[in-house]
């Protein structure tokens, strides 16, 4: 589908409590209004405003240390925040201890308890609820059914694998049915193959149960895989709220466009603007003509954002051509990334499928663009909309 | 060429490092092991060489009457000492670790202070202060003299454990919806288990051993084993002593010992079987 950039939106900065169930009426699961998260003068967090709808699987995506896990833990009641409010349900919970928030946590290294077997780490959660015991032992049952471990109550976490582990752990969150399941980096502790088969399993969990999620990782992959929603953060702030394919084709700032599949950065001025499009004098040398949301005043400073899938080699009958000479030819047998010069100090990424031979490291290759297959961004790294 | 060179000077450098540990073991031990072996000794003097082979000093302790009490007092003062010890000290170990209080930092430092002070000066100090209060010397002070011996090094032990139980599983606990005193009872304290038995162990040999702070607090007629063993000392050097020396060796360094055995069974039991390949 070519992404038109007219059609974009998710404005910023976000309005306060923004609502992202859509023309869904009702209370959001999780609300946050203004928040702030500060440990002493450091300030991990700021005016942090969000709504999460009930059922849906939101995912907070940045770097390390962009306040990612501190929002999540925020929702937990493991970290107090400074100002604004937090609201679960409509409830306000600012000062509901952990213990009553009725959350499922899941943490990335598990955290099972090492002397209680699988059975009494499960069930945890349950004894704390007023359950019969034989209540517990049947949606203990059910749960360790829905992680595919059925029949493992009598193991200690220690005779279990990582993946094992963390099902058990995932279990143990939802068994009780809380208002909003936590998932703090949950695959980074495992190999890749069984991250990509938990992605999946949680997901499907996630689903069947209709539980709301929030998700944490720095993982861009997980994040556009598994997402209804996606909240890209950077040094404590949201720079981006929105589904996998508009976080990826419509990147609302430099930054994430650079942090969501590394996006190819051309620089350039504004050297003619017509009302819908505009032709960019690269940095690089090259020229580009390109759809523009709306006329552009010549000579602006403008950055063109081109995802490496999106550049072509060969001199098709693209829009606009770029030329360079190869400094890296990645093979991964279906398809080839490239690192190319095309001058002037750019080095731009180009991800194909393989027609006929790749390339050499060293040749010289024809590059090419569609004029819709790129987003322009402003002098201050934002798009222009 | 060099690299030979470099390892010939290497053995020998090993060689000497051996040689010098084995002279620090046989420094260290050798008394030990004298007096253990002569408490064998059918000998009436308590001194080398040996003339045979016999059984007969334990019997006589075990008919001395002053022995045997000052055995049964010990013994309940190392373990009044070992179960207070431990519940102060894995109360302040948590304490210490979980929380952010003012003045902490102080009060980890004063925790330790009674093990840095020469035992001499303690017991001289405690009995000035119960001197100004004008109390009289009893079992239940010699109790708290050693209680405030032990504490420090329990607190060490289990904080050193503590620190090692990672935030996580309290977290998942509260989260579960376990309150918080639910959350140590449960999980905290589970975990801490080979601490709690550390320290007790400690605490108790602690207590058990000790003579000269002991010998300041103890009341008028009563007699710790150790205590016991310098008094037969001002009389005489007899073959008893060393029997009654070997009782006290076997019992602070045996209850130490077998404590770690079990506790090491238990992990062993925990961790059984190996965790199985993926499924």
């Amino acid at each position: 589908m070519p992404d038109t950039l007219q059609s974009t939106q998710t404005p910023r900065p976000v309005p306060a409590g923004a609502d992202l169930s859509g023309n869904r009426a009702t209370q959001p699961a999780v609300e946050f209004r203004d928040v702030e998260i500060a440990y002493g003068k450091f300030v991990a967090v700021r005016d942090f405003s969000l709504a999460i709808a009930k059922g849906s699987f939101v995912t907070l995506l940045g770097p390390s240390g962009c306040g990612k896990t501190t929002i999540l833990r925020s929702i937990a009641g493991l970290v107090d925040i400074t100002k604004g409010r937090i609201s679960i349900g409509g409830r306000r919970v600012d000062d509901v201890p952990i213990y009553k928030r009725n959350i499922g946590l899941v943490f990335q290294s598990y955290a099972l308890f090492p002397h209680k077997n699988v059975f009494d780490n499960v069930a945890f959660g349950l004894k704390y609820r007023n359950v019969s015991k034989a209540e517990i032992a049947r949606k203990v049952g059910r749960a360790l059914e829905m992680v595919r471990l059925p029949g493992s109550e009598k193991k200690l976490p220690s005779q279990l694998s990582g993946g094992q582990q963390q099902r058990i752990a995932l279990a143990r969150a939802i068994v009780f049915e809380p208002e909003v399941l936590l998932l703090d980096e949950p695959l980074s502790a495992l190999d890749a193959n069984m991250r990509e088969e938990m992605r999946v399993e949680i997901k499907k969990i996630q689903r069947e149960t209709g539980i709301t999620a929030i998700f944490v990782t720095h993982d861009q992959e997980e994040a556009l895989s598994m997402s209804d929603r996606i909240v890209v953060m950077n040094a404590g702030s949201i720079e981006q709220i929105g589904t996998p394919e508009e976080v990826y084709d419509t990147p609302a700032t430099a930054f994430v466009a650079d942090f969501l599949g590394k996006a190819n950065m051309l620089a350039g001025k504004v050297s003619a603007s017509t009302g819908t499009t505009a032709t960019i004098s690269l940095a690089a040398g090259q020229s580009a003509t390109v759809v523009s949301p709306r006329p552009l005043a010549v000579g602006d400073a403008v950055t063109v954002v081109v995802r490496p899938q999106k550049l072509s080699v060969g001199k098709e009958q693209t829009s606009n051509h770029l030329s360079g000479r190869v400094l890296s030819t990645s093979y991964l047998g279906g398809s080839v990334i490239y690192e190319i010069d095309i001058g002037g100090g750019t080095m731009v990424r180009c991800h194909t499928a393989i027609n006929g031979k790749p390339a050499r490291e060293g040749e010289v290759i024809d590059l090419g663009f569609e004029c819709d297959g790129c987003v322009l961004l402003d002098a201050n790294g934002r798009r222009i909309s | 060429m060099s690299q030979r060179m470099g390892n010939r000077e290497g053995r020998w450098a090993w060689r000497l490092t051996g040689f010098m540990t084995l002279l620090v073991y046989i420094f260290m031990f050798a008394p030990i092991a004298a007096t253990v072996v002569l408490s064998f000794n059918s000998s009436m003097f308590g001194g080398f060489p040996m003339t045979g082979f016999s059984l007969q000093w334990y019997g006589k302790l075990l008919g001395n009457e002053q022995v045997l009490a000052a055995f049964r007092t010990s013994l309940w003062i190392a373990l009044m000492t070992a179960v207070v010890t431990t519940a102060i000290g894995i109360v302040s170990a948590f304490a210490l670790t979980r929380f952010e209080f003012p003045g902490k930092q102080a009060l980890s430092t004063l925790v330790i202070l009674p093990a840095l002070v020469p035992e001499t000066i303690l017991g001289v100090g405690l009995l000035v202060l119960i001197k100004a209060v004008d109390q009289p010397r009893t079992l239940m002070l010699l109790v708290l003299g050693h209680i405030l011996l032990a504490v420090p090094y329990v607190v060490l032990v289990a904080q050193a454990r503590m620190v090692g139980i990672r935030r996580v599983y309290e977290e998942a606990a509260l989260s579960l919806g376990a309150s918080r005193f639910s959350t140590f009872r449960e999980v905290t304290l589970p975990l801490l288990i080979p601490a709690v038995v550390a320290g007790a162990l400690l605490a108790f040999t602690i207590s058990f051993d000790n003579t000269s702070a002991s010998l300041f607090w103890r009341p008028a007629g009563v007699e710790t084993m150790p205590t016991q063993i310098l008094s037969m000392l001002k009389i005489s050097i007899s073959p008893e002593i060393n029997a009654l020396g070997t009782v006290m060796i076997v019992m602070t360094v045996g209850i130490p010992l077998i404590g770690g055995l079990i506790l090491q069974s238990l992990t062993k039991l925990r961790k059984r079987r190996e965790p199985k390949e993926e499924f």
